[in-house]
């Protein structure tokens, strides 16, 4: 459905995207997720035509764009939905959704689909933040795009609103069978409202996949830490599996050379998620807790493990485990640890 | 600030860059017609430039002396009917200072009006000191506002760490206070100059030789090239305070709570009677002199096509220039370097002193019959001065528009005309019809210009004032006179608003 090759942006000197491909088949939901400035709302601008790329191909539903021939954003058929909402501030709700609609069932669709019918003949400053974004998406969806962009539309709202207002955006771009880019720089909402995730680092995509993959199977430190906290401890893997400072478990590897072929060792670094980790009060233990912070549902923990490296380990609130006592720290997921090959002149963290 | 690759820039850039020639025009003419005699700087010269210079600095200074002072009084201190007395101090701003030098000259001096009603006869209010003295009564209020606004942005709570460390009243006054009015006091001194070197009435019907009185009378005696040799000394002159001006960068703080002081009574009875005399002298004595006209001699004089002259022209180059400005203000929108000092380019129109500009389109209309003394020439005139407003008014207006607006329109597959059309026209109008109505009340008003461009034989307002003046029947000039008023009350009202200038501290009406 959308096809991007090769896509490069340049601001001035700043090479903002960088050789950018990407696959989107039709209906999917891809989340476009890295930190600020990493270059996914300019990605976003350029499908859209609203920014001019300096190379490359973008093909949406078989019509190509290039620098050669390019296509204006009107005959584009991509929607988009703004992070400030962008409403027509002259037009009232249902003209704003009905803005270039000739059928006007299209119009009362979207209004009852988005809980809008009581505010057709409202003006855009009257309504909250997540109604104008509700009519925002209406007015997308009601123009019958093929691609629908949303440009981190979450992002001005009051976080109690976003996790309702997410799942009912993805609701209605999954009724409208419409395929969608959704940028955002948060990783939860990335996760939530996708059917794959393609993380940008500094202009490049360095990872895409499922939600799950990406978080349980990332192929990078950096993706690792990106969609959630975590410790790396160093580690020796073998066929048996990696043993670390804290034990010897079964691993997966996503980099690399390796696994190590029979015989042979090889040095990794093991992430492990602080909900992976057990702390037993025991002396002599392997560990110290060094700081612990109520957290509501949870606690969280960080421990000094004899090695020297530092654990964070989050456990039920119930127990509560005062600092410079000596824990026993264990792995206490069942599946496979993420290793990565430690690359030489790597700094340890 | 995004670019948008769709704005295909030169297609923007080609008639922007013959808007800005034909606004800058009006220089070359002069240069060109300055050069076809020998330039001469002689004694007269000099004569002229230390006139100009001197009412100036004078006019600058008194107008800094009363404005600054009565500014601080009507923010910082607690007063009755504060707002009346701020309404009173800008008040001046409507009155046309032409109109208040016709007064003063009818007024003053053996066989004025006042020794005909009174029967003693004040000093001629004539010279140096006279027209700096009616410049100043009307361009003060340019300082109070200015010196207003940066007090209002002035938090409370930076005087009064001031006095928590040991300042007294006075020392906060000299520390805290004044340093951060400097910008406000510097920005209105410049406006009262520019004002004071393009105002061509004043100096003329005052009898004082500056620049703008000389070209007239240079234009008058078919020395057109002598004028515009004048003309462009005066452009220099101009220029140098623009710099000036564009250097002083009003410091954006955050508004704070609006500094309160307490007077003693002696203060507050030496601010109401200050500024009720100064109200007199600048408002008071033209609308006596009007209605003591009006009922000697009725109105019989007045015939109400002059009227029609002055508004038709007006209203046509109101629409004119906001047509003209539309593509102006939307390159700039955009951002660019070349769009932006493009811009300042045409807002240098506006420093063109009106006398300056009249006389540059005046040789256009000598090489060109069929334009010259048209409505169409004199249109043009008000166009080409008035333009800066225009684009000025449309460019807020189109900042003030989200960027995301226009690509929203696209996304949703309005084409560019389409976007245009639909979203920014409609959002864009309110300051679009502020922008017309501004330019229609100054052009309304606009004294040399018209003087030099109107066909022959066609009256408007200001020329009859002028021609009053020149022939002595000075009842004539009663009902024009207070239309004037009324045109220039207008126009305070709609730039004051524009300006947000007045908005009064919470206290303020108490």
């Amino acid at each position: 459905m959308l096809s991007i090759e090769t896509l490069n942006i340049h601001y001035g000197d700043a090479h903002v995207v960088r050789n950018l491909t990407l696959h989107i088949a039709k209906g999917e939901i891809l989340a476009l997720v890295g930190p600020t400035g990493c270059g996914k709302s300019s990605a976003l601008r350029a499908i859209a035509g609203l920014l001019e790329p300096s190379k490359g191909e973008i093909r949406i539903d078989g019509q190509a764009t290039t620098n050669d021939n390019f296509v204006p954003p009107e005959k584009r058929s991509a929607g988009m939905v703004f992070q400030d909402f962008a409403l027509f501030p002259h037009l009232n709700v249902e003209e704003n959704v009905g803005f270039r609609v000739s059928e006007s069932s299209q119009v009362d669709l979207w209004l009852s689909n988005l809980g809008l019918k009581a505010f057709r003949e409202a003006m855009p400053e009257t309504l909250s933040g997540g109604q104008k974004q509700r009519v925002a998406l209406a007015r997308s969806l009601a123009h019958q795009p093929k691609l629908l962009l949303l440009d981190e539309p979450l992002s001005n709202l009051d976080a109690a609103l976003k996790i309702d207002l997410r799942l009912q955006i993805r609701h209605a771009i999954k009724k409208a069978g419409v395929t969608a880019i959704w940028v955002t720089h948060d990783q939860n909402e990335a996760m939530a409202i996708s059917d794959r995730v393609a993380v940008m680092r500094e202009g490049r995509i360095v990872q895409v996949d499922t939600p799950e993959k990406c978080y349980e199977a990332p192929n990078s430190r950096f993706v690792a830490k990106f969609f959630g906290d975590g410790s790396f401890l160093k580690g020796i893997a073998s066929e048996t599996g990696t043993e670390t400072a804290i034990g010897l478990h079964p691993f997966v590897h996503t980099n690399g050379a390796f696994p190590p072929s029979a015989n042979s060792v090889s040095q990794v670094e093991v992430l492990i998620r602080p909900h992976d980790v057990d702390l037993i009060e025991e002396t002599p233990g392997n560990a110290t807790v060094q700081t612990q912070a109520y957290e509501g549902e949870t606690r969280h923990y960080r421990v000094q493990l004899d090695s020297g490296e530092t654990l964070e380990a989050r456990l039920s609130h119930e127990h509560r485990i005062q600092p410079e006592t000596r824990v026993r720290a264990v792995v206490k997921s069942r599946h496979p640890l993420v290793a990565f090959q430690l690359q030489k002149n790597q700094p340890s963290t | 600030m995004q670019r948008y690759s769709f704005a295909k820039r030169w297609r923007l850039h080609v008639p922007i860059a013959t808007i800005v020639l034909l606004a800058l025009s009006p220089i070359v003419v002069l240069i060109a017609l300055a050069t076809q005699e020998p330039l001469e700087f002689g004694s007269r010269n000099w004569r002229i430039l230390g006139n100009t210079v001197g009412l100036t600095a004078l006019t600058v200074l008194g107008a800094v002396a009363i404005g600054a002072p009565l500014a601080f009084a009507t923010t910082c201190l607690k007063l009755r009917r504060a707002g009346l007395v701020l309404a009173m101090l800008v008040f001046p701003l409507a009155v046309p200072s032409y109109i208040g030098a016709f007064a003063y000259f009818a007024a003053t001096g053996p066989g004025g009006e006042i020794e005909i009603l009174f029967g003693i006869a004040p000093p001629e209010v004539r010279g140096l000191f006279g027209t700096a003295w009616v410049m100043t009564l009307y361009t003060f209020p340019f300082v109070v506002l200015s010196v207003r606004a940066s007090l209002l942005r002035l938090d409370a709570g930076l005087v009064e760490s001031g006095r928590t460390l040991g300042l007294t009243p006075l020392g906060t006054l000299l520390h805290v206070i004044f340093p951060r009015i400097r910008g406000g006091i510097s920005s209105g001194a410049l406006l009262v100059a520019l004002y004071t070197l393009s105002d061509f009435a004043t100096p003329a019907i005052l009898g004082f030789d500056t620049f703008t009185r000389a070209i007239y009378v240079e234009y008058n005696a078919f020395g057109l090239s002598r004028a515009a040799w004048l003309s462009l000394q005066l452009l220099l002159l101009v220029l140098v305070v623009l710099t000036f001006e564009s250097r002083a960068k009003t410091v954006r703080e955050n508004p704070g709570r609006t500094l309160r002081w307490n007077p003693i009574p002696t203060t507050k009875i030496c601010i109401y009677i200050s500024t009720t005399l100064v109200w007199i002298s600048s408002v008071g004595l033209p609308f006596v002199l009007f209605f003591v006209w009006i009922k000697r001699e009725g109105v019989r004089s007045f015939e109400p096509s002059i009227l029609l002259h002055s508004v038709v022209p007006a209203a046509l180059a109101a629409f004119c220039a906001v047509i003209v400005a539309l593509p102006l203000a939307q390159a700039a929108s955009y951002g660019g370097r070349t769009e932006n000092w493009m811009l300042h380019l045409t807002s240098f129109g506006f420093g063109i002193p009106g006398i300056v500009m009249g006389t540059a389109l005046v040789y256009v209309g000598l090489h060109l019959p069929w334009m010259y003394q048209t409505t169409a020439m004199l249109v043009l005139g008000y166009v080409l001065r008035f333009l800066p407003l225009a684009t000025g008014s449309l460019r807020e207006g189109l900042n003030r528009l989200e960027n995301s607006l226009s690509a929203a329109a696209r996304s949703l597959g309005a084409s560019p005309f389409e976007t245009f059309r639909r979203v920014k026209l409609p959002l864009i109008m309110p300051a679009a019809l502020s922008g017309a109505a501004l330019i229609f009340l100054e052009a309304m008003r606009e004294l040399p210009l018209t003087l030099l461009l109107r066909p022959t034989g066609m009256e408007t307002l200001t020329t009859r004032l002028w021609q009053v003046y020149e022939a002595g029947y000075f009842g004539d000039a009663a009902i024009p006179g207070l239309l004037l008023i009324l045109t220039s009350f207008m126009a305070m009202l709609l730039f004051i608003r524009t300006e947000r200038l007045l908005r009064l501290a919470p206290e303020a009406e108490t």
